[in-house]
Parts: C-alpha cells; structure tokens; sequence
C-alpha cells in the first residue's frame, strides 16, 4: 500500500468515499510526517494534533452518519495569516505574540464547513512580506527540494513559504495561501506546486490580517490542478462581512479540467522577456506555448506595455496600504506590548521591538509616501499607473484573447540567506516581476510547474485570467500539467 | 526625491518606530533605493488618466442598518496584555 501522505486530495476522497481509509487514519498519517520533518523544513509554526484528530473524529462519524462535505475528513495546513479560533494567529510577527483569535476566518471556516481538518498554521514571511519567507519571525522555511548533487539549502519562496514547502513535502494534503504581489503564485513555482490566486473579490478577505487591502486575495496551493480546483470551490464565496466579496456563483471548477482548448486564445507578451531571464525560462516558456498549441489553442503575440512599472507601482500602493493596516500593532488591543515612559514612548517601543526590518521598511515607504507633499508625486501617480496596467489587459482581452502565458518567476529557487539579495532590498523585490502585475489589475493568475531546470529544481508557468474566469485557467493549467507531469521532490528530511 | 536622515527620524517618528541611530543611517540608504526604483513612474503619462479606486468595478454592497453583532466584551479584551473591568489599559495620557 502507498504511503497515505502521498495522496491527493482527489485520491484520498475516493478512498474515504469507498471505506478503505478513514480520516483518523489519515490525519495520523499527516500527524506523523509532519512530527519527523518539521524540525529540519520548519514548515509549520504551529501544529494542533488534538484539533486535527478531533476534527477527524467528527468527519468520521459525519461520513458513517451519511454527511459527505466537499472536503470531508481531509486535512489541510493553514497560513498563519487566516484567523483560526483559539489557534496561534500571528502572520507570524512577534508583534502579534500569544494572539489567538476569537474568531474564524470566513475562508477557512468554508473548509471547516465542507469537512476538512486542520492540522495546524503554517509558515510565513512577517505579515506576508517577503519573497523567501526569511521575514518570519519562526525563522526560514527550508524548501524540499535541493538541486542535483548540492546540499545547498534553498528557500521555498514567499510570503506563502510554509504553505508551498508543506504541499510539496506531503506535510498536509492541500494549503491555503494569500497573495498580495506573487505570494502564492511564486512559491509555488519554487516547490513544483499548483497555486492560484483568484481574482480579487473572489474569496472573502474577512479575518485574513491584512497587508494591502487592495491586492490581498487568498488561494490554494495544491499538489495538482484538479486539487487546486477543489480547494478554491470551497474557499471562495460571498460574505456579508467583506463588501469587495462578490455575488457571483462559485462554479464547479473540477469540471472545468479535461475541456479541449479548441478555438482559445492564448496572448504572449513581449514584456515578459525581461533582461537577464535565464535561456531556461525562455525555453519553458516556448515548451509551454507548444503544448497549447498541441491542444488545439491559437497562439497571438500580444503587447502590455506598461509591465515595467507594475513592480514599482506595487512598491508605492502596497506599503502605502500596509503602514495603514499595521497602524493598528500599538500594543493595546493585541500582542506584544513594550512599556515606556508614555503611550507614545509605548508605541514606538512596541512596534520597533515588535516588528522585522523588512516589514519596518515598508511602514516607513508607506508613511513617507503618504505624507503631506508627497502624496500627489508618488501615491497618486502610482494609482494612476495601476488604471494603465489594467487598461493594458482589458484591451487584450476585449481584442479575444482568452488566457494570458507567461514564466512564473525568473529563476528556480534560491539559497537561504542569499547575501546578494539581503544586501540590495529592491533585488528580492525582482522575484515578483511576473506575478505583481496581476494584482495590480485584481485578476485571476495560475502557476503551474512546467519543468526542471539544469539544477534539477522546478519551474513554473502563469496563466493569467479574466476577472473571474477561473475555470478558463484550471482548464487550460491542467492542459499543461498533462504534458509536462507532476514533480516531487526526493525525501532527504 | 531622496530621504535624509532628519527625514527618515521625521517618517519614523510619524510611523511610532522607535529608530536608533544606527537604524536610520542604514534605513537613509535602503528607502532612498527604493525610492530611486519607483522613481521611473514619473516618465508615465498620465494625462487624463483617473486613479484606480477599486480594482474591480462594483457598488458598494449595503445592509440594513441592525445591530448584527456585539455583546462580546470578554473576547475582544481577551488578548489584550493590559485590562480591567473590560477595558484596555494604557499608560496615563491626560494629567
């Protein structure tokens, strides 16, 4: 018998649904994997074995009383960033010390709701910040894979490390995620992961802490496309508690897979060959072009010409946004609390001690961006650049082109503590020159791994959507997935 | 636009980031490259452009005005480090 770890989400509910397998057994199973590799891949910073097993339990006993979620008795890892009752919620800052919520988050209360378990709150950069998950206050997530003959740890990307990291290590059988520039999108790529982030509006952000309201949106990160699909049927809905929810029917995403391609549109743009793309992007790139053409879909040459200033508009309107949301760690309400002489000698103690150097550099853009003579030179000028880099894609889009091609990101995944990253900031900002600008326009974008590198270490494709045309991209990823297999790292934890 | 060090104690001051010395001389360096990164949004025109307000364009949904929530004094002090009689505790700030 295969190990149960090894299990999709699609698997392990055929099994559940024929009896061969219960959901204690199988959380057990997840229990234990996690117990021998969490100290080597510090994937999770918090792992709730009585939780998982009696949520387990109860899936159990709702399957033998004929109750059957969409989800039922599969356990799934949370990013410590979604709000879980009574459960370590720290987006994994040390300003947020202790805090355990008193409320559930509207995205994992679906899962709950459709039958999954938790099984505990994984890794993450500090307050999504990152593109390494090195911000984390838990320290580094080392990524599963390693390239060929090297011991070489390597970073499983970010923010939403801990969550790709345990998908592709079969620490959990799915994750969820956020994404605000590339967090989803990127480290999936780096761990041979499916992660896709919905368009904006998709999933409620209600008890997600937030980092940028604007751009925020949580997905899945899936060890295929099919489970992927299921994760985001039940984490996406309409909620009277986050008014940018939309009131738009989730559809069945599942059945979407397996659709030909035939009479599609796929636009390749220009701007996406950046100076410095390795040989290998490229050529991944046009492997991927050639299996859609295979697929019966028409190729265009399409033009966004203001990708280049998507990255730096995101570095104006995402901090700007943040210094906002993180206005609220003052030492009062929640968390840490640093005592001075004064309630303001209070604050600036809490939050200097509270906070990393990362997620201090973007308060202190973000204030300095907003500030009084500033605000019109950079904030508005980048809002203003934000209208052109949707007018790009609605132009695309409106001229039939169905799914926008593109790499994922512009390497395969680097060493811990890269020390010519760490020295130049605007560097690691780089990572998410493909995925920011679907952000920036609130669409659906979908990374597929699509290959190894020379290293032997994944790489991924992104398929960009239109607004809530999510199943255009299970379809058209899952085309992908077909040709180019699935990858799973070699166990040395 | 580049940052000086009496502006980058200002920005702090106004973000309640106690910084140190050392702290705002490395931060002088690091904001001013990032801020020299986006400064190339300034060649973009933007002539006539609207900035963006909402990423997806909607009305704002309402509800009815009801009390729908509430009545939970205990959960929201509960993880405050500071509180008596359910409220939060802080320094003194009015003599």
């Amino acid at each position: 018998m295969t190990e149960l770890t090894s299990l999709t989400i699609a698997e392990a509910r055929e099994k559940l649904k024929a009896k061969e397998l219960t959901s204690v057994e199988l959380t057990k199973a997840y229990l234990d994997a996690i117990e021998a590799a969490n100290g080597v891949l510090n994937a999770y910073v918090a792992v709730t074995p009585e939780k998982a097993l009696d949520m387990a339990k109860a899936s159990d006993e709702r399957r033998a009383a004929g109750q059957v979620g969409a989800l039922e008795g599969i356990p799934l890892g949370i990013k410590d960033l979604f709000a879980t009752r009574d459960v370590h919620t720290q987006a994994c800052s040390h300003i947020l010390d202790g805090f355990k919520p008193k409320y559930e988050s509207t995205v994992s209360q679906n899962l709950w709701d459709d039958g999954a378990v938790m099984l505990g709150k994984l890794n993450m950069d500090e307050f999504a910040m990152g593109s390494s998950n090195e911000t984390s206050h838990y320290g580094a997530v080392i990524n599963p894979w390693k390239a060929e003959g090297s011991n070489q740890q390597l970073v499983p990307g970010g923010s939403s490390g801990g969550s790709a990291a345990a998908v592709a290590a079969h620490l959990c059988a799915g994750a969820t995620a956020t994404d605000t520039g590339g967090s989803i999108r990127q480290p999936a790529a780096f761990t041979g992961t499916v992660g896709i982030k919905p368009t904006y509006g998709r999933c409620s952000r209600w008890g997600i802490v937030a980092f940028a309201s604007s751009l925020d949106q949580a997905g899945p990160i899936a060890r295929d496309v099919r489970d992927a699909a299921i994760m985001l049927k039940s984490m996406a809905s309409v909620d009277a508690k986050d008014t940018t929810s939309v009131d738009l029917p989730v559809p069945d995403y599942e059945a979407a897979l397996g659709q030909s391609l035939k009479g599609m549109k796929i636009g390749i743009p220009r701007e996406y060959r950046v100076d410095g793309m390795p040989d290998e992007i490229e050529k991944l790139w046009q492997q991927g072009i050639a299996w859609l053409k295979d697929a019966g879909a028409e190729i265009v040459d399409i033009t966004l010409p203001h990708t280049k200033y998507a990255l730096p508009a995101y570095y104006i309107v995402a901090p700007a946004e943040a210094s906002s949301n993180l206005a609220r760690y003052d030492g009062v309400r929640y968390g840490l609390r640093v005592d001075g002489k004064d309630i303001v000698d209070m604050y600036e103690k809490t939050r200097a001690a509270g906070f990393g150097t990362e997620v201090k550099r973007r308060i202190m853009i973000g204030t300095y961006v907003l500030s009084a003579g500033y605000y019109d030179a950079y904030y508005l000028q980048a809002q203003k650049v934000r209208t052109l880099i949707k007018r790009d894609f609605e132009l695309v889009f409106d001229a039939g082109v169905d799914a926008i091609l593109t790499p994922a990101t512009p390497s395969s995944a680097f060493g811990v503590a890269d020390e010519d990253l760490a020295s130049d900031p605007v560097k690691m900002y780089l990572n998410d020159i493909f995925t920011v600008t679907v952000n920036m326009a609130g669409l659906p974008g979908i990374a597929v791994p699509a290959g190894l590198d020379h290293k032997g270490l994944p790489l991924g494709l992104q398929l960009i959507g239109k607004p809530f045309e999510e199943e255009t991209l299970f379809r058209t990823a899952h085309v992908i997935e077909q040709a180019a297999g699935r990858f799973t790292p070699a166990k040395w934890w | 636009m580049s940052v000086d060090l009496a502006t980058v104690k200002r920005v702090a001051r106004l973000a309640r980031i106690a910084v140190t010395e050392e702290d705002a001389n490395r931060m002088v360096g690091e904001l001013n490259g990032i801020l020299g990164f986006v400064e190339q949004l300034g060649e973009v025109d933007v002539a006539g452009v609207e900035p963006m307000t909402s990423v997806t364009p909607m009305d704002m949904r309402k509800r009815t005005d009801n009390v729908t929530d509430g009545d939970k004094a205990d959960d929201i002090v509960a993880n405050a480090p500071s509180t008596d009689y359910n409220f939060f505790l802080v320094p003194k700030v009015v003599e």
